[in-house]
């Protein structure tokens, strides 16, 4: 996915000795200095480089100094009294962006030298710099402000004219570029070009007058443009969308996933007080590399939507009343119990976690329901992240055999007009209209229950709607398009008394079958996974956050070939 | 005049009769050492130039047939490139000039022998623009070697088959640079490649081995072909072999350009006898003498080397600004350097101040932007002297400008940050004096007595 | 050296005027052909074939050029105000670079510089970069070391280069402008 991958080693057993301040250590070879230093516990600061880019080698933050083996006569390094090779230090700092280990290599990361280095780099890069932080959004992620504290000096002895750039610059839809603020570290020039493959983004002018823009007249707006702002080192490129919206430091951040494709890329949920701020992406190597694509980003505003289901919804003499969660479940109940099980048609929705799939299953089970499907909801899949499915789970709907990839869904249209389907039960906010199914004959049901976040077409005419929880206000897990098992988590409440579908389903369960009831959600798990048998053995804590393969692949694009 | 020029690159420049085109230059012995080379083969032409111990002229003074080695044309399986850089934007330096406009044919017969000689097929000549006429006259010479079968397909019935074009800069400094070249030459912005991993020889113009030398030193392979590695190795002295252009310009009576065997004259005989001494019958105040990077040396200056005493032992010894040979080794131990050979000379009515913040306008201006330290610093340093020279100086000024300069040295890409900084360090250094006084008479009457060169 | 942000756009009155003719098409494709290996690197001399056959690299001659070697526009207009030889907008019938580096200065560059100025009647509006005469006649700028140090002060008018420009030879220089 990634032109480059610095901070991966080729060979984790192929090691090498080095010596990072006065310590001897092995580490990969071909590691550059800065990733060995990272490991080392030992920070290098850096701003223009970036592991998954070119190496540019141009704010020389990354300055250190460093010393190869001594030879001696005989071509043979000299060895010390510990035995270890003794180093000749070269007078020239170098940049350990652009070194790469060698057997023998002496790096050292806070000698008098670096600190002078770091401490030029830190008062060139401000004199310039407008000095903005109070009013500027990237406060608090700021490399320039963080750094500066640590490396800097403080005091500026600058009293020259600053050179003046363009402010407020709008680059496209979702970005806007300050150009004083910029440090021309071309991190976001080289994602465009290398990752993206757009050049639209570039530099003008030269020397100190060197500005960032893009081509006048061409916006730049790609469907991952909003990745830049995130390797933005400073406040130079900001998201429009979470512009003046939060201090950074007051925001809560959950680790969860996208839902908005089958792709799953890991997310931070930045929120507070109830509220999602933003999504930006989590560091996944096996899914999303540190990338995610806009339209995830920015595809959480409907959680406060207008129309987002706060309360359960009773059908009445043709209108929807608000009611409680107990008259919901009841009716819901005493409906399902008039018709027959096999009058019964669920559709269970690849949008819904694997706990949440497990519980229905369970129910259907002890119903004895066979009729369920999902509804296939196609994406638009690009050459990049973005899945060619739009929903979340399909991998886990079929893992559970809930789904037949919408086969079977075909037929339940004249199944209800012909009156072999009486109730039907749509969850996860699945619109049946929507996909093609008149109203006419949706109306012909006995009993339609609808379960979902917003209202749609399919829950204006159920007789019972039960407001669910949306991705953000979850816990559970799912199975990307690549069977890849993940965990998603929850980030804030769901709104009013809109719950997580897993509890409507135990309730509704539990009321219906009488089946004995989940405490919680990894009790869901434990009685999955001791079903299940690919998820055999597999823990919450094994999954960990970056998730778990369990299928190939290959394994899983076949099936979804086939 | 007890010196007299030895010409060897410059024989036939300015001399009566003698034009640019192929007939005159065959006239004079023209595109015979091509035929000498192709018969010596490409190993042959090596060897020769590895013993002829040449170095670069281009400023870095780099061991030619060193350079050459980086690259086996039998092991490489990529195209290699040689580019001739013929970009001559170091001020002070106009010795390149010379040789394009009055003599391109032998710079076009040492570039060949140089391709021959490392298996290039490829070659490009990177010429600055403001040779207005010098691209047209290389066109016309490569045309007319072309047409006579010394370049192009099969040259010579050699089975060698080689092409060259022109390639015109536009403006920029930095284009000098051997990796700001590659990259100007690759259609993008003149930026200098971090090395490692760029080294030229290595990932060069489209990644591939490429040799960049500059045109005075591609015109010696073609004498040193014509007399052998040997013999060229006896001109000059030992470690800085063959002759050296240098181009004198500022307060002399005789500006100019001469070639004389390295270190065979000193940088008096250079100023006084060879150019006739300062102008207006003034005195000597300072000399820059290898191009405006190079640091300023003063009139009174002394310094210590090492030379060889009658016994053979090596011993300190103080050489006067006057009595210093006009080779690498020694400009280097004087803490300058020979550099592109540009020798700029003041006299005791100009400002110091004035001299180094013209100098310091020029870098702010060329600096390429793309590494913090040169981009910021060497703007700053100019905001600094164009203020002490506007009259508003500071007493803390000079060791501003002190650490700021020592803060871009050795950090940057490439070796423009030096350029930028050692005039301001050795100017600061050796004149500090005059910038504190300066900044004592702040205000209007600052400027009344000297001449401002700050434009 | 400074040119405001998309001066692209800002600075250009109107496109370059001039049309595409088989004889330019022709020498451009005569130029892409120097470089086989690849034709991004004909953007520089595309870029001066373009800025003597119309006077000016405006936003036609950036776009033009980066469809003729498939390239981004920003990655022409990078180069246009890179390389201080290019211009964006339309200078003076006459244009004239002084070299104002230490070797010339200490020729009297300034001088010339000041004499040429008043000849053309040019005020400084305070931005660097070349002045431009109201009638378009005459324009004016400061160049970096024009490699002529020994004959300082140098001069190019146009493509012609002019050595020991002193302010005499400077006001011939401005009279004989045809
Ligand atoms: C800032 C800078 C400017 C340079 N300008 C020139 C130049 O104008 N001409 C030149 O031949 N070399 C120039 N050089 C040196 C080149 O990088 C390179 O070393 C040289 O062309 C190699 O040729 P040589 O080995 O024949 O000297 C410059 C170097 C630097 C750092
Ligand atoms: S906008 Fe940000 S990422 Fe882009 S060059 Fe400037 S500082 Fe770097
Ligand atoms: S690619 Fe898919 S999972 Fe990743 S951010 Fe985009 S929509 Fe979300
Ligand atoms: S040192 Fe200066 S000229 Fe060289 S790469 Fe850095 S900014 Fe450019
Ligand atoms: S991280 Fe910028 S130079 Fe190494």
């Amino acid at each position: 996915m990634n032109p480059w991958n610095h901070d991966v080693a080729k060979d984790e057993k192929d090691l090498v000795d080095v010596q990072v301040d006065g310590v001897w250590m092995q580490m990969p070879r071909g590691l550059n200095v800065v990733e060995v230093a990272h490991r080392a516990q030992k920070f290098i600061p850096h701003y223009c480089y970036h592991p998954k880019l070119s190496v540019v080698g141009n704010c020389r933050m990354c300055l250190f100094e460093m010393g190869t083996p001594k030879m001696g006569p005989d071509r043979k390094p000299v060895l010390g009294a510990d035995g270890k090779p003794e180093i000749a230090w070269m007078p020239r700092p170098q940049i350990g962006c652009a070194t790469n280990i060698t057997p023998g290599m002496g790096i050292r990361t806070d000698s008098a030298l670096v600190k002078d280095c770091r401490n030029g780099v830190m008062e060139f890069l401000l004199i310039n710099h407008p000095l903005d932080c109070p009013i500027c959004d990237q406060a608090g992620e700021c490399k320039l402000q963080e750094y500066s504290v640590e490396y800097g000096t403080g005091a500026s002895r600058f009293v020259e004219n600053k050179v003046k750039k363009p402010k407020n610059v709008d680059l496209g839809e979702r970005i806007v570029l300050d150009d004083e603020r910029c440090i021309l570290c071309s991190r976001c020039i080289r994602f465009s070009s290398e990752v993206m493959k757009d050049d639209v983004l570039g530099f003008v002018n030269r020397g100190s007058h060197s500005t960032l823009t893009a081509y006048p007249g061409k916006s730049f707006d790609n469907a991952y443009s909003l990745n830049t702002a995130d390797i933005c080192p400073v406040g130079a490129l900001t998201s429009k969308d979470f512009r003046f919206q939060m201090r950074v430091w007051f925001l809560k951040e959950t680790k969860s996933l996208c839902a908005s494709c089958g792709t799953g890329c890991n997310v931070t949920i930045g929120s507070r007080e109830g509220k999602v701020h933003r999504l930006t992406p989590r560091e996944n190597e096996a899914v999303n590399s540190q990338w995610m694509c806009d339209f995830g980003r920015l595809n959480f505003h409907y959680l406060e939507s207008k129309d987002r289901l706060h309360r359960p919804l009773l059908r009445a003499a043709g209108e929807q009343f608000p009611g409680t969660w107990a008259d919901a479940i009841q009716r819901s109940v005493d409906g399902l119990k008039k018709v027959k099980p096999e009058e019964i048609a669920v559709v269970a929705s690849s949008r819904l976690t694997l706990e949440e799939l497990f519980v229905l299953k369970r129910l259907l089970a002890e119903l004895g329901v066979n009729r369920v499907d999902t509804v296939p909801n196609p994406g638009q899949a690009d050459n990049f992240l973005r899945s060619g499915d739009g929903n979340p789970n399909s991998r886990g709907t079929e893992l559970l055999g809930l789904s037949s990839g919408g086969r079977k869904l075909g037929s339940w249209g004249t199944e209800i007009e012909s009156g072999k389907i009486k109730a039907l039960f749509v969850l996860g906010g699945e619109d049946l209209i929507a996909s093609g199914l008149p109203a006419s004959t949706l109306a012909k049901l006995d009993l339609l229950i609808a379960s979902g976040i917003l209202t749609n077409e399919t829950t204006r005419l159920a007789h019972v709607v039960l407001p669910g929880a949306a991705f953000a206000e979850k816990t559970g897990s799912m199975v990307n398009v690549h069977g890849r098992l993940q965990r998603m988590t929850r980030a804030i409440a769901a709104p009013g008394e809109a719950r997580e579908e897993w509890t409507i389903l135990r309730d509704l369960r539990m009321a219906l079958t009488g089946g004995n009831s989940f405490h919680s959600v990894e009790d869901v798990w434990k009685s999955m996974a001791a079903e299940v048998s690919q998820l055999s053995g597999l823990n919450w804590a094994r999954i960990g956050d970056l998730g778990i393969q369990i299928e190939s692949v290959a394994q899983a694009a076949g099936v979804k070939a086939g | 005049m007890a010196i007299s020029q030895y010409r060897l690159v410059f024989k036939h420049i300015d001399s009566p009769g003698y034009t640019r085109d192929i007939a005159c230059y065959q006239k004079h012995g023209g595109y015979e050492m091509l035929k000498k080379g192709l018969a010596m083969g490409p190993a042959g032409i090596r060897d020769e130039v590895k013993k002829s111990q040449l170095r670069g002229r281009g400023g870095a003074g780099f061991p030619t047939g060193t350079k050459w080695s980086f690259i086996d044309p039998a092991k490489v399986t990529k195209p290699i490139y040689l580019i001739c850089n013929a970009d001559e934007s170091e001020p002070g330096t106009f010795k390149d000039r010379q040789i394009i406009y009055k003599d391109p044919h032998q710079l076009i017969e040492g570039m060949i022998l140089s391709c021959f000689a490392n298996g290039v097929k490829l070659a490009y000549l990177y010429i600055r623009c403001e040779f207005t006429e010098g691209w047209k006259i290389l066109e016309t010479a490569l045309a007319e070697a072309k047409a006579a079968g010394f370049l192009g397909k099969n040259i010579l019935k050699s089975g060698y088959d080689l092409e060259i074009y022109v390639h015109r800069g536009a403006g920029a400094y930095i284009c000098g640079e051997e990796t700001g070249l590659i990259e100007s030459l690759e259609g993008k912005r003149a930026y200098p490649r971090i090395k490692p991993p760029y080294f030229p020889a290595v990932l060069g113009l489209y990644m591939c081995p490429t040799i960049v030398n500059n045109v005075e030193t591609l015109c010696n392979v073609k004498h040193i072909v014509e007399m052998g590695g040997d013999a060229y190795a006896k001109i000059g002295r030992p470690n800085n072999t063959g002759t050296r252009l240098l181009c004198v310009s500022g307060d002399v009576v005789r500006p100019g350009y001469y070639e004389f065997p390295c270190g065979a004259l000193t940088l008096g005989q250079l100023i006084y006898d060879v150019c006739g001494g300062i102008r207006n019958g003034r005195k000597l105040k300072a000399v820059i003498p290898g191009g405006s990077s190079a640091k300023v040396l003063r009139a009174g200056e002394t310094y210590k080397m090492k030379a060889k005493d009658i016994h053979g032992n090596m011993v300190d010894r103080d050489v006067k600004l006057e009595d210093l040979p006009m080779d690498f080794d020694s400009l280097a131990a004087a803490g300058s350097m020979a550099g592109s050979g540009g020798v700029i000379v003041m006299d005791d009515t100009r400002d110091m101040v004035e001299c180094l913040a013209n100098i310091s306008t020029f870098y702010a201006h060329e600096s390429c932007g793309q590494c913090t330290p040169c981009r910021e610093g060497v703007l700053w340093l100019k905001k600094i002297l164009a203020r002490i020279a506007d009259g508003h100086g500071k007493d803390e000024d000079p060791t501003l400008l002190k650490d700021v300069a020592d803060r871009i040295a050795g950090r940057t890409i490439c070796a423009f940050g030096e350029a930028a900084s050692w005039p301001v360090q050795s100017f600061l250094g050796k004149f500090k004096e005059e910038f504190q006084l300066r900044i004592r008479r702040n205000g209007t009457a600052a400027k009344t007595d000297t001449v401002s060169l700050t434009h | 050296m400074s040119i405001p942000l998309h001066a692209g756009t800002e600075n250009c009155v109107g496109p370059e005027k001039g049309e595409i003719t088989p004889a330019f098409e022709k020498q451009s494709d005569e130029l892409v052909s120097r470089y086989p290996v690849s034709k991004r690197s004909a953007v520089l001399p595309l870029l001066h074939l373009w800025q003597e056959t119309f006077g000016y690299i405006g936003p036609r001659g950036v776009e033009w050029i980066a469809k003729k070697l498939s390239l981004q526009e920003i990655q022409v207009l990078e180069l246009v105000t890179f390389y201080p030889w290019f211009r964006q907008k339309p200078y003076g019938k006459f244009h004239f670079r002084v070299c104002r580096t230490l070797p010339c200065a200490l020729g009297g560059a300034g001088k010339t510089f000041a004499a040429l100025q008043k000849l053309m009647n040019l005020k400084s509006d305070g931005h660097e970069g070349a002045m431009v005469s109201e009638d378009g006649r005459f324009s004016l700028e400061y160049s970096e070391c024009l490699a002529s140090c020994g004959t300082a002060p140098v001069v190019l008018r146009n493509d012609e280069f002019y050595e020991k420009v002193d302010e005499k030879r400077a006001s011939d220089l401005v009279t004989g402008c045809r």
